[in-house]
């Protein structure tokens, strides 16, 4: 099974501890070494970026910085696992390193199976 | 509100955790069978005490600490019992005995190692192939007796009595729980991939068969295939078979049609290839090539697997670099079927007249008797050269000797269309 984990927080002006990337790249690595993490990828800010919208049949482009946005994306993994159960596992201990390195971090991971993958039996 | 249900919390543990508890507990005991009870003992305290007190922070830390008390127990037990387990008496005096915080250190360091021997161990030769399929899911894959029964569409007690019986094995022989070294290496290390491609086309046949209950021994043989990539990142054929299995499992939603019909790689929508797998898969063989590119039989498939995998389209295919492939596969690995296969590249590459060349030679193959690729083929390669007549008695016989219905219709389908 195929899911996408979705980290989304607050957007700061002051960049995550390096001490929480080196956490994060530890677990990414572990995660590799056990054949379940097939893909990841963090975010720039908001700053760099735009928001694209049809609304009443009209397309209209916002640029970033979203200011007014409550959370934003900030990165996501994908991981192969035999089970929702196990995907949430490793986004927990990823959620557990904030607490250890960013003190007062706030923010939600979004866990979502995708369509890709190996499909499942019945 | 606890995080998530503490039972499925502690299966996605154990899951994530077994392998490498069981491999540094086996290490300190120096047997698979007394590891896994030991490990098995730890999740079953796990089970009791996490309902109550949740998930620890460090979950794996926690199995590990609580595994390692009764692997010292068990030691200290045993040392003062029986004095005729002297290799574990002397394993516990070269640790020094007391101090459990050497026992912890020996436990921790060489985690790649530990798991590699249990790797090793598991697909001992002195196992049958059926006891290495199941140790290895067992011990690496972590699945449970029962999810290796249904895998298999076998009874629970025959896996059950399967493992034991291995173990038993295992202990009888004084099988050494490390890594073979020298001469040696190669040899095992055959056996290892051929355990886990073994458990990949398990899955892979059964995805374009009738039962759809195993594309997950796909899953399952991907993940021991990247574990192994990643513990023994220099054996390039360690990383063609990673290649060759994330390229095929690229195709799975592809080869399948709305009717369950097999749809041949030729004919398959190449927009359902699960182009994250083939992304994979192509590194996997640029890994094969930064070690010195030395193809085995594994990264030779990978190869021939990889020139269709980058074709955006069948006429944009490589064949005549599949023929050279396949030319070097036959040597490696002689056999009528590569052959076969080499047949069928020489068609497309340098026009039917030259596959049919090499099919001739192949017919009075006693191996290849009663094989319906063979006519099947034969029928292609004839009806490209205008000889209708010919060709379709060829696929009147693929059809009868085809086993599967699938194919059978599909060979029909094209019988007519002549």
């Amino acid at each position: 099974m195929r899911f996408m984990t979705i980290v989304k927080s607050k957007e700061t002006s002051t960049p995550p501890p390096q001490s929480l990337f080196d956490a994060i790249d530890k677990l990414g690595q572990e995660a590799t070494k056990k054949g379940v993490m097939v893909g990841f990828g963090g975010l720039m800010p908001t700053a760099l970026g735009a928001r694209a919208r049809l609304a009443g049949g009209k397309i209209s482009v916002t640029d970033g910085p979203f200011s007014e946005a409550k959370e934003v994306i900030g990165g996501f993994a994908i991981y192969e696992v035999p089970s929702k159960a196990e995907a949430l596992e490793w986004t927990r201990r990823f959620l557990q390193l904030h607490i250890e390195h960013w003190k007062g971090w706030e923010g939600e991971v979004e866990l979502r199976q995708m369509f890709d993958g190996i499909p499942e039996g019945c | 509100m606890a995080f998530q249900k503490a039972a499925e919390a502690i299966d996605a543990v154990w899951r994530i955790e077994s392998a490498r508890l069981i491999a540094g507990l086996a290490r300190l005991v120096g047997d698979v069978g007394i590891a896994e009870d030991l490990a098995q003992d730890a999740l079953v305290i796990a089970l009791e005490q996490w309902p109550k007190t949740g998930v620890p922070d460090n979950p794996g830390a926690w199995l590990m600490a609580t595994a390692k008390h009764r692997a010292i127990d068990l030691l200290r037990r045993r040392k003062m019992q029986d004095q005729k387990h002297e290799h574990v008496a002397r394993e516990l005096d070269a640790k020094q005995v007391s101090p459990e915080a050497d026992l912890a250190a020996a436990i921790d360091d060489d985690v790649g190692d530990d798991l590699l021997s249990l790797i090793f161990t598991a697909c001992h030769p002195v196992l049958s192939t059926d006891a290495r399929v199941a140790l290895t899911l067992r011990l690496l894959g972590g699945l449970t007796t029962e999810e290796i029964a249904r895998a298999f569409l076998m009874p629970k007690a025959t896996i059950q009595q399967r493992i034991v019986r291995a173990k038993r094995t295992l202990a009888a022989a004084r099988v050494p729980f490390e890594v073979p070294r020298g001469s040696e290496l190669a040899v095992r290390l055959g056996s290892v991939l051929e355990v886990i491609y073994l458990v990949f086309n398990e899955g892979y046949s059964a995805t374009a068969g009738e039962d759809w209950v195993r594309p997950a021994l796909c899953e399952d043989a991907l993940r021991l295939g990247r574990i192994l990539a990643e513990l023994a990142p220099m054996e390039p054929e360690v990383h063609g078979l990673v290649a060759l299995m994330e390229i095929q499992a690229s195709r799975i939603r592809a080869r399948v049609g709305p009717q369950d019909e097999p749809i041949l790689l030729l004919q398959q929508d190449r927009g359902r290839w699960d182009h994250l797998l083939i992304g994979r898969g192509l590194a996997a063989l640029e890994r094969v090539e930064a070690l010195g590119g030395a193809y085995g039989i594994y990264a030779l498939q990978a190869a021939i697997a990889a020139c269709h995998a980058r074709a955006r389209a069948p006429d944009e295919t490589d064949w005549t670099r599949i023929v050279a492939l396949y030319d070097a596969l036959g040597q490696l690995l002689p056999s009528p079927v590569v052959e076969l296969n080499r047949a069928v590249a020489l068609g497309m590459a340098f026009g039917p007249a030259a596959g049919l060349e090499v099919i001739d030679t192949l017919r009075a193959d006693p191996a290849l008797e009663g094989y319906h690729l063979l006519p099947s083929v034969r029928g292609d390669l004839l009806a490209k050269l205008g000889r209708f007549e010919e060709a379709r008695a060829e696929l009147q016989r693929a059809a009868a000797l085809t086993q599967n219905v699938r194919e059978r219709d599909l060979l029909l389908k094209r019988l007519e269309a002549l």
